[in-house]
């Protein structure tokens, strides 16, 4: 019993993890319909961010680790706004191949020059937060799983607040539903896509940041697994539903946490992608999605 | 031209293959290495080609086809060969079993291309990509998890068979088979499914079994090209036939314009040589060592750059090379 | 003579909207009937299900006697159920020639093997073929055309070639969705001679649907008139130019002054 609540907390913390960047994924397919292959990348980034932050903090404290934290939201949003600019806006009326495949490009760029600028080993993460183990029976807590629990949550109900009860949330959900019509309202939506970029990274980045934390080892192609089970996720929850990605997260993590603890483990990658197949084939519009008919 | 009178420049192609096979052994071994590699990337180039391009499906797996024709083609020589001919049997039937095991790794691949193909085909776009780059990681896992192919360490040993004869010949045959298919009466079906499906369906085309051809026969030679790959590098393993080396392959029809063959053959020719061009040039002087460091990097950098700039392809001079997608 | 195509109480509903309600339609050989009604009417719904892009929820349409429930559009164009459409949608990467040789690959008589081996059966079909699509082209003054990318011809050239493609593919019902719509006066009245000649020179029924009335009541037999998915009129052209009900759906639009 407490193995199996081990495992659950083991999962859901890494589903946190995952809820969070299937969001930055779900945030710019609602608005672009636009699959970002580059944000595993961006994941990334903000744990070597933090990586760089946090070796100047000396001793681990809350404060820290939330100025490390802040430092690589704020490092990767900038980054996720000077992609889209750089890369996906030229192409914006162009064929969705070719924004798929210059994504398919931005993310190889990132990852190599990462393997160039930070070196193909795995680097130590610093600690940022302090930690301790809460003990109770047989069930071991880590204080880890604790931080990744409560920054998700913060950040969730930051999320709906800007999502439901900001200007810029409103225009965010009036774009994902018609673009035409919001811009003719008077919606500058070169802005919300903009916004909605840097949002989506930061988001990526504090799961780089968590992730990091939490098994210390970061590498520069450390966004490619999660990023894939990320995107399961997304698409699982329904693709373009923010809470549906935060529950495809959630149940992806804890799956994936039990498939790797059985003797299943060497096809955990395999069993991720066929679920994923297996969702387009049966329920494309995922668990919470709603199915958008096409007109001839 | 090509298509005045396509079974002479086949039976042109196949007499030029002949021709290297025998003087292969003059040749400078380093030479004849990247010719290999050249036509390898040729016949799957052209291969996607048919996918992609022509057909307008975005598949991201083509390695993972490359993959099960590989590993098939390697068990037949390694594990069937030994007790299907004698030890000292004449080049001319360890020739002939090879061509079987090479035809056996296109007949699976092109199963798989089946299996693949066939209930991708309600998706559209970004979904068809990401099923199809799934399908190639499944493949990856699957053989990862087969001991007896030697699993996550690779395949090792297998018989030198390839030969630049083989390459070329079948490299020929490749293209000609794809390009007379395309350009016939039928094959309009093919192009008309990558421009509008909606259309071509009102027009009697059965869409779904172009799709269907184009996956099988796509799949079939870059089954056949992974089994030549497979005697070549003598070591096969799950890790080469990953989703890098897919798009190691996308970018060659990409560079090359979708649906323009010729254009493909240049770019898989370029694309082979330009790792080797920079390999060179990073050896001149220690200073330049960067160069051939950053060949990822400069990739993606192409690719980014290709599609900011050129997306219809660096060797495509219609006027309407647009790339469409079916939304 | 049994009819050509009948529509017998289709009806099709898209979640809460009924497009299409218990629609009674039927179209003989050798006719030319109009199908018209106010935007959003159902128009191009109607030639959607006859076509098989849409399957009726209630209701049943045969053509030729046979029944088109569940059969696909490739399917329902062998049967000689060719159509164009309201926004054109051409082959953008093929050449005119081209455009029309893929409608003609439905009667082909070669299939990959013969287009591998390129033998002579082969080479002589494709020649019969390539000398067929250009009397086509001819015919509609598109033969000069013939290696133009089909995105490069004006406008009207780009409808007639939609028509030549679909008449390509030898059908027994041709179905014209706003045939005319974004062309001048004198286009629109050679339109009207080129719809009645194809009706004689190929035998074939033509069911038209039109926004402009000068075209629709200038050579249609027979109008049916939708609104709202429901139909609330058939007849002669005088016929519906005088129903009140049919005035009434159009209330405030000028079709009776020309």
């Amino acid at each position: 019993m407490t193995e199996f609540l081990q495992q659950l907390i083991n999962g859901l913390s890494v589903g946190s993890m995952y809820a969070l960047i299937a969001i930055g994924y779900t945030l710019v397919y609602g608005v672009l319909r636009f699959i970002n292959f580059a944000h595993c990348d961006v994941f990334m980034v903000g744990a070597f961010v933090g990586f760089y932050a946090g070796r100047n903090l000396g001793q681990p404290s809350l404060g820290g680790g939330i100025l490390v934290m802040l430092t690589a939201m704020l490092a990767c949003a900038a980054l996720g706004i000077l992609i889209e600019r750089l890369a996906y806006h030229p192409l914006r009326n162009r064929s969705r191949l070719s924004v798929l495949i210059t994504a398919i490009g931005v993310s190889l760029l990132l990852e190599n020059a990462g393997q160039m600028v930070f070196g193909a080993n795995p680097q130590p993460f610093p600690e940022i937060f302090p930690s301790r183990e809460f003990v109770f029976g047989q069930l071991v807590v880590s204080s880890k799983d604790i931080v990744v629990f409560a920054v998700t949550i913060l950040l969730l109900a930051a999320l709906q607040f800007i999502v439901l009860k900001t200007k810029i949330g409103t225009a965010m959900r009036a774009v994902s539903f018609n673009t035409q019509a919001a811009s003719l309202m008077g919606v500058n939506v070169n802005v919300v896509i903009s916004f909605t970029f840097g949002l989506g990274s930061a988001l990526a980045a504090a799961a780089g940041i968590l992730w990091a934390y939490k098994f210390p080892k970061i590498d520069p192609l450390m966004g490619i697994a999660p990023g894939i089970t990320a995107f399961v996720a997304a698409v699982l929850g329904g693709i373009g539903n923010i809470p549906g990605a935060a529950l495809g997260g959630l149940l992806i993590g804890v799956i994936e946490t039990f498939v790797k603890g059985s003797r299943w483990s060497t096809w955990t990658d395999a069993i991720a992608f066929t679920i994923l197949i297996l969702i387009l084939f049966f329920r494309p519009a995922g668990l919470l999605g709603k199915l958008q008919p096409e007109k001839v | 031209m090509f298509l005045a009178r396509p079974r002479i420049f086949l039976l042109a192609a196949l007499a030029a293959s002949i021709v290297l096979g025998i003087f292969q052994n003059q040749l400078d071994p380093y030479f004849v290495d990247v010719l290999t590699r050249i036509g390898i990337n040729i016949i799957l180039a052209v291969s996607l080609n048919l996918i992609n391009g022509h057909t307008g499906q975005f598949s991201l797996g083509h390695a993972g086809f490359m993959a099960v024709g590989a590993y098939t083609a390697a068990a037949m020589t390694m594990f069937a060969g030994p007790h299907i001919l004698p030890a000292t049997a004449p080049e001319f039937f360890t020739a002939l079993w090879f061509l079987a095991a090479l035809l056996a790794g296109g007949i699976v691949a092109a199963a798989a291309g089946l299996l693949v193909g066939a209930p991708s085909l309600r998706l559209k776009g970004d979904y068809l990509a990401i099923v199809t780059l799934g399908f190639g990681q499944i493949i990856s896992v699957v053989f990862r998890n087969i001991e007896p192919l030697g699993g996550a360490l690779g395949l090792n040993g297998i018989p030198a068979y390839t030969n630049l004869f083989w390459v070329f010949a079948i490299a020929a045959v490749t293209v000609y088979v794809i390009t007379a298919m395309v350009n016939s009466t039928y094959g309009r079906g093919f192009i008309a499914t990558h421009d509008d499906e909606v259309a071509a369906e009102a027009m009697g085309i059965n869409t779904t079994r172009f799709k269907i051809v184009a996956f099988v026969i796509g799949a079939f030679f870059a089954g056949i090209a992974g089994g030549l790959y497979g005697h070549f590098t003598l070591t096969i393993s799950p890790r080469g036939f990953d989703f890098t080396r897919s798009i190691e392959i996308v970018v060659m029809v990409i560079v090359g314009g979708m649906g323009n063959t010729v254009g493909v053959i240049l770019a898989a020719i370029l694309l082979t040589l330009l790792p080797e061009g920079l390999r060179a040039l990073g050896g001149v002087s220690p200073s330049l060592n960067w160069i051939s460091e950053s060949r990822p990097l400069l990739y993606s950098i192409l690719l980014i750059g290709l599609m900011l700039l050129r997306p219809q392809g660096l060797f495509n001079f219609r006027k309407s090379g647009k790339l469409k997608i079916q939304n | 003579m049994p009819p050509l195509l009948q529509l017998e109480k289709v009806s099709i509903r898209f979640g809460g909207l009924t497009a299409v309600s218990e629609l009674d339609l039927q179209i003989g050989a050798h006719e030319l009937v109009g199908l018209i009604g106010p935007n959003g009417a159902g128009k191009t719904t109607v030639f959607n299900l006859t076509t098989g892009v849409y399957q009726p929820t209630a209701g049943k349409i045969s053509f030729g006697e046979k029944s088109t429930a569940r059969l696909r559009p490739n399917k329902l164009a062998k049967l000689g159920i060719a159509r164009t459409f309201q926004n054109i949608r051409l082959f953008a990467s093929m050449t005119v020639f081209d455009n029309v040789r893929a409608a003609t690959q439905l009667h082909r008589a070669h299939g990959i093997r013969d287009a591998l081996w390129r033998g002579r059966h082969f080479r002589a079909g494709e020649k019969t073929v390539g000398s067929q699509i250009l009397e086509l082209l001819e015919i509609f003054q598109l033969g000069k055309f013939r290696d133009s990318f089909a995105k490069s011809l004006s406008y009207g050239d780009q409808r007639r070639l939609e028509i030549v493609r679909a008449l390509a593919t030898k059908p027994k019902l041709l179905l014209l969705d706003e045939p005319a719509a974004g062309m001048n006066a004198s286009e629109k009245v050679e339109l009207m001679r080129l719809i009645q000649f194809i009706k004689d020179k190929f035998q074939i029924s033509v069911l038209l649907v039109e926004h402009d009335m000068k075209v629709v009541m200038g050579i249609c037999e027979r109008i049916a008139v939708l609104d709202y998915g429901v139909k609330i009129a058939e007849g002669t052209p005088v016929e519906v130019r005088a129903n009140p009900k049919v005035i009434e759906a159009y209330l405030g639009e000028e079709i009776i002054s020309e």
